[in-house]
């Protein structure tokens, strides 16, 4: 099935997420499944992590990145930690969401991605993360205005709920490190 | 001892009260926590998600503030430990990267600082001085010990072994409160996707509930606000979703030390937790 795909293969690809990802090389992977076996979220998975690689090796480089895989890896490590190869597979995921972030393939990460650019927003803004703002922007950006709404309440009552910022003096030099970022981003 | 405390973001807000029962707790033991004045968030993994140098720059000034105060640090978040330690061996690795980083701070990082997570620092007072200030033991109780994802992976970053931690287990044991075997100890509760993937993380935390219950805990001991907050704040969501009824108070290992020390349970914030810890303290007369 793999080689009967639609995909045009992709040779750079592979190079490409080899580079990102700080790994020698994803040719040793033998598809033993340890990575796979040891995974908590695949039950929400399309491909299983150890086809992710597969399709790394073969270049396939649309349905790497337009996957449900890489947005519901929660970045716990036990495939890293298991892979007899010794591939940072959640480090390869992790290069996944940012080059399908650069290339505007967040189709099935829109929660996760959105999330993650209003939590940056917010160290932006503040210096750290003002959560209360950070869940309300969420969920005004979702149009799902009461979720968690029972929860605040409880949170509130206990003391666990900010009203406002705080922010640390070098909140401008985070503007500096901010603005490198994007540069980077850029190049 | 004086060590420098990096407290995280979530520990001034949703995990207030690991941050009070953290410092009640090392001031009751002579441990001196001070706090990187002016420290920033870690970036967490938004940042390593979205952006491979913000996820090791923000961090990195961190660990430059650190150093200026000629300290170590210490971090009870299981996410903020795992960012300084990763940007750690990042910016020792990659002397490009670190000369960034320098250039846009305007100061460089000389990389002589030692990251421990909040366990190690407790763990390394040694654990017959703290069986030594228990008046209060917690007999009777029996607690799975939680220690998550990023608190012990990968290996060389995080502390512990990484398939079967025992730090926190041998710290709580002297409380004389016993520790249940269980295979969930170290799986993840989905502390990142619980805002973007939901679904998907209070299956987590359902998992982990359900193992640490059938493996007859009456409680369970975390080291991580992210972890705490999955498992305690949402098990009313969790219950929803899945038809269950659990009520498994969760503790943050400074709370119930503190707890077999004496302390006042008010001030180590035990009346914070979504689910009433008092119901499984009377098995010890609490």
């Amino acid at each position: 099935m793999l080689l009967g795909g639609k995909d045009k293969p992709d040779p750079a690809f592979l190079e490409a997420v080899v580079r990102a990802s700080g790994q020698k090389t994803l040719a040793h992977c033998y598809q033993c499944g340890k990575c796979t076996a040891g995974c908590p979220t695949t039950f929400a998975m399309d491909y299983k992590p150890n086809r992710i690689i597969r399709m790394l090796q073969l270049g396939r480089k649309e349905e790497v990145l337009g996957s449900r895989t890489i947005w519901v890896c929660a970045a716990c490590f036990t495939c890293s930690t298991r892979c007899p190869c010794n591939i940072d597979v959640a480090q390869v995921m992790d290069s996944l969401r940012v080059i399908a972030r650069r290339e505007g393939k967040t189709g099935l990460g829109r929660g996760v991605v959105l999330f993650n650019d209003l939590f940056l927003l917010s160290v932006r803004r503040n210096g750290r993360v003002f959560e209360t703002g950070l869940a309300l922007s969420f969920n005004l950006r979702r149009k799902t205005f009461f979720r968690d709404a029972e929860l605040g309440r409880f949170m509130f009552t206990r003391g666990k709920l900010r009203f406002t910022p705080d922010r640390p003096k070098g909140v401008r030099e985070l503007a500096r490190l901010f603005a490198k970022a994007e540069e980077k981003v850029e190049e | 001892m004086r060590i420098g405390y990096y407290p995280g973001c979530s520990l001034q807000s949703s995990a207030r009260e690991y941050d009070l029962a953290t410092r009640l707790v090392t001031r009751y033991l002579g441990v001196q926590l001070v706090d990187i004045p002016d420290w920033n968030c870690c970036g967490a993994s938004a940042a390593h998600s979205t952006d491979p140098f913000l996820a090791v720059a923000l961090p990195a000034r961190n660990l430059i503030l650190a150093s200026e105060m000629g300290l170590d640090v210490t971090v009870p978040c299981a996410a903020c430990y795992h960012r300084l330690r990763v940007a750690q061996r990042e910016l020792t690795h990659d002397r490009d990267l670190s000369e960034k980083v320098a250039e846009v701070l305007g100061r460089p990082y000389r990389g002589t600082v030692r990251i421990y997570s909040l366990l190690e620092t407790m763990t390394g007072i040694g654990l017959e001085q703290l069986a030594a200030q228990i008046v209060r033991p917690l007999k009777g109780l029996r607690v799975a010990c939680y220690y998550g994802c990023l608190l012990v992976r990968p290996p060389g970053i995080g502390c512990d072994d990484p398939e079967n931690p025992e730090s926190m287990d041998r710290l709580v044991e002297t409380t004389k409160a016993e520790t249940v075997s269980w295979g969930y100890k170290n799986e993840c509760c989905g502390g990142a996707l619980i805002f973007g993937a939901r679904e998907v993380a209070l299956r987590l935390v359902r998992d982990i509930l359900r193992n640490a219950t059938g493996a007859g805990a009456h409680a369970i001991v975390c080291a991580c606000p992210l972890c705490q907050s999955n498992l305690d704040l949402r098990q009313g969501q969790v219950n929803k979703m899945f038809g269950t009824n659990f009520a498994v108070p969760v503790f943050y290992f400074p709370q119930l030390l503190g707890l077999a020390m004496g302390l006042n349970p008010r001030d180590l914030g035990l009346t914070t937790h979504f689910v009433d810890p008092q119901r499984a303290l009377r098995v010890v007369g609490g």
